[in-house]
């Protein structure tokens, strides 16, 4: 990681603007999104054959490596942001999907209660343990599966957690002082991993622990005589069958915001400052002559809120658009994954599922045993060549 | 849910020669329909493609692909199309290359993402939880 870049001082009123990313290709019209008063205007991609006359938009990935940037921008030990620029947002939305909802994560998933006396009913204390983020790392596990080894629990596949909490006085407190019980408030602390199998072995394990990230949840609150006792098995899973299994807090992009002055109607100099708070603060500055500029660095910053357009006197002063391929991402990681391992692991997944549906089309091809043969009832079509 | 059913299967309705072909993709989503539709809409060859999610509940999509030269009644048939595309070229073949150029696509990005990561030329902060 970067070595010279220690913490800045962040700006009080926003943060501190990265480097622009914005470069020639950005300033090209084709790729602008129009922002008006009540509508928006070239939203959608054109960069396809056939849609210009004589140019060729076909795939190439010679072009797509060229027009391609990838910047990361700020990273702390939880979010990180970079821009994806050069691509549709087919593929940006992708990422997006895919993080949100199919990296994998480990979470609670059984719940055995042997023992529970508090006001807390089982199911409703077991869905609150299942929401539990846990710091294991999901590479460690491999996850269930519907038919083979991987159908039963076992050492490979599940973590097993004890949760053995009971109430009592603290004899050594009078009644009504603060601390006059144990145990009276169950935490997400008391999660007791227990190691099956060959897991005490596991190097990772042993450095850390499996426990929760955050040990000071509150899961059922007791009285001298309740007590919890359950066993907890946790497995690996994916976001889309259960949000227990979302590794972020938010993934989300939005595209580069571009604002452009009009050199042949310059804003007036005593409207300067009422110009400038149109924008989000730091993107626009005005000189000592009240003399109007935009501020690249952090046109990034703003949050095209179309006020400028609601003040007549402003009226064909300044243009808003978006850049249709500049992708400013943020994700906001909640689990086990470092902030900057969780687009990595988003293109992984992509690239499995890739190969998963190649697969197939090839054993279509050659008609194979995937292919139309299988399954000729549902298929009324003569493979090529067959 | 004992799912033996293949990964991609051909919908009844297709072209004999698999010039225009609706493809079922099973336990997928707009995440690979919509990147997949983009990818197959950038071969010249292809002269449509669209991807629909039939039903929310079902855990599949349908990918449509038609290939120029797909045999359309002569009335309808343009010169331009009988002497640019005489052949009929398969919507399999567009699908595979379509897969191949979306990998290239995602490697190049993986690849782009570490470089700018190892360059270290970010801001580093402290957030508080």
């Amino acid at each position: 990681m970067a070595s010279s870049s220690s913490l800045r001082p962040r700006n009080a009123g926003f943060p501190a603007a990265p480097h622009t990313t914005l470069s020639k290709s950005s300033h090209d019209p084709r790729k602008h999104v129009g922002v008006h008063f009540e509508h928006v205007s070239n939203v959608s991609n054109t960069e396809y054959p056939g849609h210009y006359p004589g140019e060729d938009h076909s795939w190439n990935l010679g072009k797509f490596k060229q027009g391609l940037r990838v910047v990361v921008q700020r990273v702390s030990q939880r979010s990180i942001e970079f821009d994806l620029v050069g691509v549709d947002a087919s593929i940006a939305n992708a990422f997006r999907r895919i993080i949100i909802a199919e990296v994998p994560m480990i979470a609670i998933e059984n719940v055995y209660v042997w023992n529970n006396t508090s006001v807390i009913v089982d199911e409703v204390l077991s869905h609150r343990l299942g929401l539990v983020p846990l710091n294991v790392d999901p590479a460690v596990l491999e996850p269930r599966t519907e038919t083979g080894f991987n159908s039963q629990p076992n050492d490979r596949n599940t973590l097993v957690f004890k949760l053995k909490v009971a109430c009592e006085r603290n004899p050594r407190v009078a009644k009504g002082a603060p601390g006059e019980y144990i145990n009276d408030e169950v935490k997400s602390g008391h999660l007791v991993w227990t190691p099956q199998g060959e897991q005490p072995a596991v190097s990772v394990f042993a450095k850390r622990p499996p426990a929760a990230t955050n040990p000071d949840i509150v899961l059922a609150k007791l009285r001298p005589g309740q007590e919890i006792d359950m066993e907890l098995h946790a497995v690996k899973g994916v976001g889309q069958d259960h949000a227990k299994f979302c590794p972020v807090a938010t993934a989300t992009y939005r595209t580069h915001p571009l604002i452009i002055l009009n050199p042949s109607k310059p804003v007036p100099r005593h409207l300067a400052k009422k110009f400038a708070q149109c924008f989000s603060p730091g993107v626009v500055t005005v000189d000592d002559d009240g003399n109007v500029s935009i501020e690249e660095r952090n046109m990034r910053r703003d949050s095209v809120s179309r006020e400028v357009l609601r003040h007549r006197e402003f009226d064909g002063c300044v243009e808003l658009k978006r850049i249709r391929d500049h992708f400013i991402f943020n994700v906001e990681s909640e689990g086990p994954y470092a902030p900057e391992r969780l687009f990595l692991e988003s293109v992984t997944v992509m690239r499995d599922k890739i190969a998963t549906i190649k697969r197939s089309v090839e054993a279509l091809m050659s008609g194979g045993p995937d292919g139309a043969a299988a399954n000729g009832a549902d298929v009324d079509v003569e493979m090529a060549g067959t | 849910m004992a799912n033996t059913r293949p990964k991609v299967e051909i919908l009844p309705g297709a072209e004999s020669d698999l010039s225009a072909a609706t493809f079922r993709i099973n336990n997928e989503s707009h995440t690979i329909g919509n990147a997949l539709r983009w990818m197959l809409m950038k071969n010249p060859k292809v002269e449509f493609c669209g991807y629909s999610v039939p039903h929310p509940s079902e855990n599949h999509i349908h990918v449509r692909v038609q290939m120029y030269g797909t045999p359309i009644p002569p009335s309808f048939c343009s010169s331009f199309h009988q002497t640019k595309f005489p052949d009929k070229l398969s919507s399999l073949q567009a699908l595979l290359t379509a897969l191949s150029d979306l990998d290239d696509l995602f490697q190049t990005i993986e690849g782009a993402y570490r470089q700018s990561l190892n360059a270290g030329n970010y801001e580093r902060w402290d957030e508080k939880s």
